[in-house]
């Protein structure tokens, strides 16, 4: 695999350390070329490559930061998501470790093409260790002159560049899967619990203390360096052409080697499981793959054939790339019982403010756990197929798609492995008969529901 | 006593001016509580409230919501199972429920000499190193159950966190126990 490029995850040994780091041409090719170009010309630069955002929701990048006022009568502010807790996504953590300088280069490239005040850098508090390593790179940048003030000094500008300086902050998170949610992170980094806000106001709007504030994802923004370096258009004819360049492809699950593979985008699924993560152990077939974190539609083991992992191929097929956590399950693979696992989690981490989200992933749960206990009635496929379709679209933000769309596909594509754990037999009488009987003038408390049994 | 000296309350005022408001520094200011304490009691909350310039009752709701802070005494050692999606299927509940067997404890319970605490935990981004275990920071993965055991046995006796197989982290970092 020679020839698929390295942009991200380069194989450079020591790469963590900055003084390896600037040997390569660090903090020197890519921002010196930033510098000798307009802001403006910088977004421009990463629009023509088509970068798109990696966190998940793939919104192109360079349109994103087109969003920010031109002026600088405000504080601006860019935010840089790294909570990553998405289950089957560990590509963030890679950059932490291997290549956090490139991470910096490409916060101050994006900073200077918006003209921001004060970058953060939000990382999970999961993280510790991981933490620890980018405040240790971060150190080493400020003490070398890359941030702060005496980044007038160290970069003077050429052409129509301006003269410019940020500051960078890292600020570590404490235990939320809902902080990853763009709102959510500004709601932590304040200070408070982390509640996702209603849009509008968009955060290039009114985002941190009320300021234009852009969010990226830490892959995104690693992903800018080597833009500026070979130039928004060779960029642009990196793997997919409607979502081009290269993806941390996090392989989890039953293969022979999990780990982290950088493949261009539209890379065969296939090939990303059979060749890269080595296959599946003992040649046993795939029963269900969740290629974009636990949060995607799960596609069938019939259905990969062809499935190339890009946002528009695998939209196509019937999923969506999220965060590239490849998830594989083995013919011998309990569904139920992973997908009750799945519809725990967000039960889990549910904030709490939105009501569909708030019940009805706990509704999803206690059905799920009749089917994983096989004491479901078979009028519970329909019930959590109607639950999860109810929370989506419902909320304030995308955590309700989230917990509805694995069970609703599931439901949809593996609706034998449901009617399976059915219990022949067990029903319930009339499990809407508290509302027909209200409709009849009847107080509440004098209705009888039958109750069933449940050994 | 409070917890904080005179020099960290000003660190803290230093650490408000890189961000728009004070209460931005709750969580920075709780997880010092925490490394100092071991957990947040009701004292630490009130102190962390001055410092933050905000009610006592912001600080208790940012306690409660997030979990990784502790509101009651835990473990010197925090002991943490993954049993999501992908530790799940190379079989991190068992090795969950070998480990609370062995600590003798329930999930968010600590043993009786205060030196070890468990949890079940969501992901913590060792998908591809699964099933994990982790010991306050330091991530121990593909670990079968024997190893855990050996990890919590060498813990128990020694105080100090063995170095994982996997260990690709800075050496030059100084080791955090938490506490």
């Amino acid at each position: 695999m020679a020839d698929t490029p390295k942009l991200v995850l380069p194989d450079i040994p020591g790469l963590r350390n900055i003084e390896t780091y600037i040997a390569h041409g660090g903090y020197r090719d890519a921002i010196g070329k930033a510098y000798s170009m307009a802001p403006t010309a910088v977004t421009d630069e990463v629009k023509k490559s088509g970068l798109r955002g990696r966190g998940g929701a793939a919104f192109p990048t360079g349109l994103k930061w087109s969003f920010m006022p031109k002026t600088n009568e405000k504080k601006k502010y860019l935010l840089i998501n790294g909570d990553e807790s998405e289950p089957g996504s560990f590509k963030d953590r890679q950059i932490f470790e291997f290549n956090p300088h490139q991470l910096i280069e490409g916060i101050l490239i994006a900073s200077y093409a918006m003209q921001i005040d004060h970058a953060y850098i939000y990382i999970r508090g999961e993280y510790g260790y991981w933490v620890k390593m980018v405040e240790k790179a971060v150190a080493d940048a400020y003490a070398k002159g890359f941030i702060g003030p005496r980044m007038k000094e160290n970069f003077r500008p050429s052409g129509d560049g301006v003269e410019f300086s940020v500051d960078i902050t890292v600020h570590k998170g404490a235990g939320a899967y809902i902080v990853g949610e763009e709102m959510a992170m500004m709601s932590s980094l304040e200070g408070g619990r982390g509640l996702p806000r209603i849009k509008p106001p968009f955060p290039a709007q009114s985002g941190l203390w009320g300021m234009p504030t852009t969010i990226n994802n830490i892959e995104t923004m690693a992903s800018v360096p080597p833009i500026m370096k070979m130039g928004g258009e060779a960029y642009s004819k990196i793997g997919d052409p409607k979502h081009p360049g290269t993806l941390l492809f996090g392989v989890s699950g039953h293969v022979n080697r999990p780990g982290v593979y950088e493949l261009p985008t539209g890379t065969l699924l296939t090939d990303v499981i059979n060749v890269h993560a080595g296959g599946v152990p003992n040649g046993k077939k795939i029963k269900m793959v969740i290629p974009g974190g636990s949060s995607m539609p799960p596609l069938r083991g019939e259905q990969l054939e062809g499935v190339k992992m890009d946002a528009e191929n695998l939209k196509a097929a019937g999923s969506s790339i999220g965060t590239a956590g490849v998830m594989v399950m083995d013919e011998d693979t309990d569904i139920i019982h992973v997908l009750t696992r799945i519809a725990k989690f967000y039960w889990h981490e549910s904030c709490g403010q939105c009501t569909p989200c708030r019940e009805g992933t706990g509704w999803l749960l206690k059905l799920l756990q009749r089917f994983d206990a096989g004491e479901a009635m078979a009028s519970d496929i329909d019930l959590l197929h109607d639950v999860a379709f109810n929370i989506e679209g419902r909320t304030i933000c995308a955590l309700g798609e989230a917990a509805a769309w694995p069970v609703r596909f599931t439901v949809e594509r593996f609706r034998e492995e449901f009617e399976k754990r059915v219990k022949p037999g067990l029903t319930v009488e009339s499990p809407n008969r508290v509302h027909s009987l209200r409709k009849g003038g009847l107080d509440i408390v004098q209705v009888h529901v039958p109750v069933v049994e449940r050994v | 006593m409070p917890i904080f000296s005179e020099q960290e309350v000003q660190e803290f005022a230093e650490l408000q001016k890189r961000y728009g408001a004070p209460a931005a520094t709750v969580l920075p200011v709780l997880w010092r509580i925490q490394e100092k304490m071991g957990w947040i009691d009701d004292s630490a909350m009130e102190e962390a409230a001055a410092i933050c310039q905000v009610p006592k009752s912001h600080i208790q709701g940012v306690v409660s919501f997030y979990t990784m802070f502790f509101d009651k005494p835990m473990g010197r050692f925090h002991v943490q199972v993954c049993t999501n999606v992908s530790c799940m299927l190379h079989g991190s509940e068992k090795l969950y429920n070998d480990v609370k067997g062995k600590l003798g404890i329930p999930n968010h319970g600590r043993t009786e000499d205060g030196m070890f605490s468990l949890e079940e935990v969501e992901c913590m981004g060792a998908c591809g190193g699964a099933p994990m275990m982790a010991v306050n920071e330091r991530f121990y993965e593909k670990i079968s159950t024997d190893e855990a055991f050996t990890i919590i046995d060498q813990v128990g006796a020694s105080g100090n966190l063995p170095t994982p197989k996997f260990f690709s982290q800075l050496p030059e970092l100084s080791e955090a126990t938490n506490r």
